[in-house]
């Protein structure tokens, strides 16, 4: 029996086991990218890359707020109408302000700011519901994902929403336009990439997430503020869903009742595929990023190639998530196993 | 059954130089082990030598890395997963294995419930639990759930679950842990029923007075090594302690400093009325160790999670270096120097599935933040510290620690709290499960801490522990501070005859708060 002050002779140990784990989703998006291109050299086109990461940006901005909420041991099945909701409104309110008082730029900068509110206010809702009220989050979110749905739909009177020409051509270059020939939508989810990782690894925030997750009694043991803290994970999910809307909202100009559908499942399943556990406890930001890479990346391949009918992508995509789950427990096993040999 | 007629009888399980490592690191190097028929066989050794690692081979729980396993005369390999159970092979955990949703009913038949036409037959398990309880002097319902148990009362459902399962060999890790005299003193009884029916016991404890009293047999382990294998009868607990620990143990409790008697009081607590509290009322002085002794479920936890907040208190005043306070989270309690220690270190105190770093420093993150981010090293710096001082005994840093053996998982806990440097530290059941040669180091540092002149309450089902250790004795029952213990006066049979209710200090109560 040694005493535990020898750390040298346990790090390479640990290295190799969360190398493997960090390495997992990481070596999937590659032999993903070697598929596609082996399959069309279109694929590593820089159009073609630089619309990958385009798309990317709207799941992977909001799976980078999901991951706070799942590693704290909740759930938002909401985002995705939540998305659709903030867009609609934010164009009835950019339409309003056009009829008030013209199109400018400062039209434009009042909806992404009531946009931004929207978000805060929305997750905010679902925290305190779940904190305070003492619902399962799983509840909570259901529900306002029905309600959120149903007043995009009556908002736009069934139809769509769609934003006043003058103001659209104002707010188009937020999703068209590039800076350094990286398009807007990625340099924001770069941002909210970077941001969020150093929150859920570097602060005691992520670390309070994280304890949270694996047992809330610890966690109130330790003087951590469990229904504060939570709350938290929430805005910030209603932040990022926000910014995700704001700058979705310029591609097309306009929001529908099907604007946002199944947003929350691949929000999800980016989480999942990173390595992130669905139960809470373990959260991993980077693994998201890919997460949300990777399923891009699949529809992509499937627009493509002529192999499988795009009509599969789902299909794809759900063999893709249970096998990145399982080859994930499968490696952990396999980690703690090598260790006990 | 004595001695004599067991070395006749043959055993009825036994494990021939069992090895076992955990992955480069060994725990067990070549153990011997063998129980009869009818015997009580105790294994002792410090935290971390082995015993539950032991105990989990011989039920088929982990597999050997080498050596053989012989069960009624037949060399066996034990199913894994508690499947032995169906051989006769039962196992009571260490820590406590129940779901938390089921009810008690639900437990004790979980795995095979009774049936009738297919369906379960809820009736005829409420009414066989109730039996089983019964014998075991326990006041739970079958119906109730487990989660809204006390802990003893949850070990006193795995116990039942155990004795319900027609064991031929029943191996208990640490049993008796989490109970008080009285609910140790029914099991023993049980045990020496169904060892009368020729059942074989295995019996891991700290306590070894209960050892000494229970078992006809001892096995010592000491880093993994089997250090020797002998008969009660021939044993004192102190030599069994130096067995153990492989140096003499003098002195386990300090010496006592009284506080000044115009030391400062530091905590003021007058008519505190909480869930499980009616009416308390007391001081704490600087450089004090006082002591709140009383049965299981008398009310001493609730007293202590009332007062740092982590329940409402409904009425009364607490103060601190006599300003009033009332705190309404832990984290409040800690900044104002006062910190709780668990006494639930599974559900409570520790996350089991991280490592030891984490759960060392999350009590006190703000500490080591750099420009708001956390500093890495510095937390590293607190584990290597903590490490040190506390005698924390891990297989490498990395471990998770779910995987350290309960003893230093007590150690880590107590760590994490005094990383908050608090004045006033009330510790609950501060040595569960922890060896002597440890405990007699945590004694050591409580001593040290008064003397420095921090105020500590130490709430202890351990009798002796709290009369070694502290200056005056508070007794509770039913949520009321049934009398108060000073100097002499502190001994077995006063705090017993408080804790049972025969005695009361009701007439004087003045006294109390004095
Ligand atoms: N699953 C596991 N993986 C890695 N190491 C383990 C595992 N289980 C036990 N160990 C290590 O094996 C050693 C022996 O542990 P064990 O639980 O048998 O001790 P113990 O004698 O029961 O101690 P205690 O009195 O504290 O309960 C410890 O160092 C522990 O960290
Ligand atoms: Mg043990």
């Amino acid at each position: 029996m040694t005493t535990v002050s020898a750390p040298e002779a346990a790090k390479p140990s640990r290295g190799f086991r969360l190398d493997l784990k960090t390495a997992g989703p990481l070596i999937a998006l590659i032999l993903l990218v070697i598929l596609g291109y082996s399959l069309n050299p279109l694929f590593l086109g820089e159009g073609n890359v630089t619309n990958i990461l385009t798309r990317s940006a709207f799941i992977g901005i909001i799976a980078v707020g999901a991951t706070f909420v799942i590693t704290a041991g909740g759930i938002d099945l909401s985002v995705g109408s939540m998305a659709a909701f903030i867009a609609g409104v934010m164009i009835i309110i950019m339409n309003w302000a056009v009829d008030a008082m013209g199109a400018s730029l400062a039209t434009v900068l009042f909806g992404i700011g009531c946009s931004l509110i929207l978000g805060v206010g929305a997750g905010f809702i679902n925290g305190f519901l779940t904190t305070k009220a003492k619902i399962e989050a799983f509840i909570v979110t259901l529900g306002t994902m029905g309600i959120y749905r149903s007043l995009v739909t009556y908002f736009a009177d069934g139809g769509t929403l769609s934003l006043a020409g003058d103001a659209r051509d104002i707010y188009r270059p937020v999703y068209y336009d590039s800076f350094l020939r990286i398009p807007y939508p990625v340099w924001v989810f770069i941002f909210v990439a970077i941001i969020g990782w150093i929150l859920m690894n570097r602060t005691a925030f992520g670390r309070y997430c994280m304890a949270i997750g694996s047992n809330e009694h610890v966690a109130r043991y330790s003087a951590i503020k469990v229904d504060r803290v939570k709350t938290w994970t929430y805005i910030l999910q209603g932040l990022c869903v926000s910014l995700a809307t704001i700058i979705y909202v310029p591609r097309l100009g306009s929001a529908s009742a099907a604007t946002g559908v199944l947003w929350e499942l691949e929000a999800i399943a980016a989480v999942i595929i990173g390595g992130t556990m669905l139960k809470g406890g373990f959260g991993r930001v980077g693994g998201t990023i890919i997460g949300a890479l990777i399923l891009t990346a699949i529809g992509n391949i499937l627009n493509l190639t002529e192999i499988i009918s795009n009509y599969l992508n789902g299909a794809v995509q759900g063999v893709i998530i249970v096998a990145a789950v399982y080859l994930q427990r499968g490696s952990f096993r396999a980690g703690r196993k090598k260790a006990a040999e | 059954m004595s001695i004599a007629e067991g070395t006749t009888a043959p055993s009825i399980l036994s494990a021939n130089r069992i090895s076992k490592s955990f992955g480069e690191i060994p725990v067990l190097f070549s153990v011997d082990f063998d129980i009869r028929p009818g015997e009580v066989h105790a294994i002792i050794g410090e935290n971390g030598a082995g015993k539950s690692t032991l105990i989990k081979i011989l039920s088929g729980i982990e597999q050997p890395t080498s050596g053989t396993i012989v069960y009624d005369g037949k060399t066996v390999t034990l199913p894994p997963n508690g499947e032995a159970e169906a051989m006769g092979i039962v196992l009571i955990h260490q820590e406590l294995n129940l779901a938390e949703h089921l009810t008690v009913a639900d437990s004790i038949f979980l795995g095979r419930e009774i049936k009738k036409w297919g369906f379960l037959d809820l009736n005829e398990m409420r009414r066989r639990s109730a039996e089983i309880l019964d014998s075991l002097h326990v006041r739970v319902d079958p119906d109730a759930r487990i989660s809204t148990l006390s802990v003893a009362d949850k070990q006193m459902v795995e116990i039942a679950k155990a004795i319900s399962r027609d064991a031929r060999v029943l191996i208990m890790d640490e049993p008796t842990a989490v109970l008080s005299v009285g609910e140790t003193e029914t099991l023993f009884e049980q045990i020496r029923r169904l060892t009368a029916r020729g059942v074989a016991v295995i019996f891991i404890s700290h306590k070894l007075d209960e050892i000494m009293a229970l078992a006809q047999c001892v096995t010592v382990l000491r880093d993994g090594q089997l250090i020797a294998t002998v008969g009660t009868e021939n044993l004192t607990p102190d030599s069994i302690a130096q067995m153990m620990v492989g140096r003499e143990l003098s002195n386990l409790y300090p010496p006592k400093h009284e506080p000044d008697v115009d030391a400062p009081i530091v905590l003021s607590v007058r008519g505190l009325v909480a869930p499980g509290v009616k009416d308390v009322s007391f001081d704490l002085r600087r450089g004090e160790i006082l002591g709140f002794a009383g049965l299981i479920g008398s009310g001493r936890t609730a007293v202590a999670e009332a007062i740092v907040g982590l329940t409402n208190k409904s009425a009364g005043d607490v103060s601190l270096n006599g300003q009033p306070t009332a705190f309404t989270d832990v984290a409040k309690s800690v900044d104002a120097g006062l910190a709780y220690m668990t006494k639930d270190r599974k559900g409570r105190g520790l996350l089991l599935n991280v490592g030891l770093q984490p759960n060392l420093t999350l009590l006190t993150l703000k500490k080591h933040l750099k420009n708001g981010f956390l500093d890495g090293n510095s937390e590293q710096q607190a584990l290597e510290r903590a490490t040190r001082r506390f005698d924390i005994r891990a297989r490498d840093a990395s471990v998770r620690v779910g995987q350290l053996s309960g003893g230093n998982q007590q150690k880590l806990m107590l760590g994490k709290t005094m990383e908050t440097e608090p004045d006033i530290i009330i510790m609950d059941e501060p040595t569960r499960g922890i060896d002597v040669g440890t405990k007699q180091q945590i004694y050591h540092i409580v001593a040290a801490l008064a003397a420095e002149g921090k105020s500590i309450i130490v709430i202890s089902s351990e009798m002796q522990e709290v009369i070694g250790l502290a200056h005056r004795v508070l007794v509770m029952r039913n949520g009321r501070l049934a009398g108060q213990l000073e100097g002499a006066e502190i001994v077995e049979a006063e705090i017993m005859r408080y804790a049972a209710g025969i005695k009361q200090d009701g007439d004087n109560d003045n006294r109390i708060s004095a």
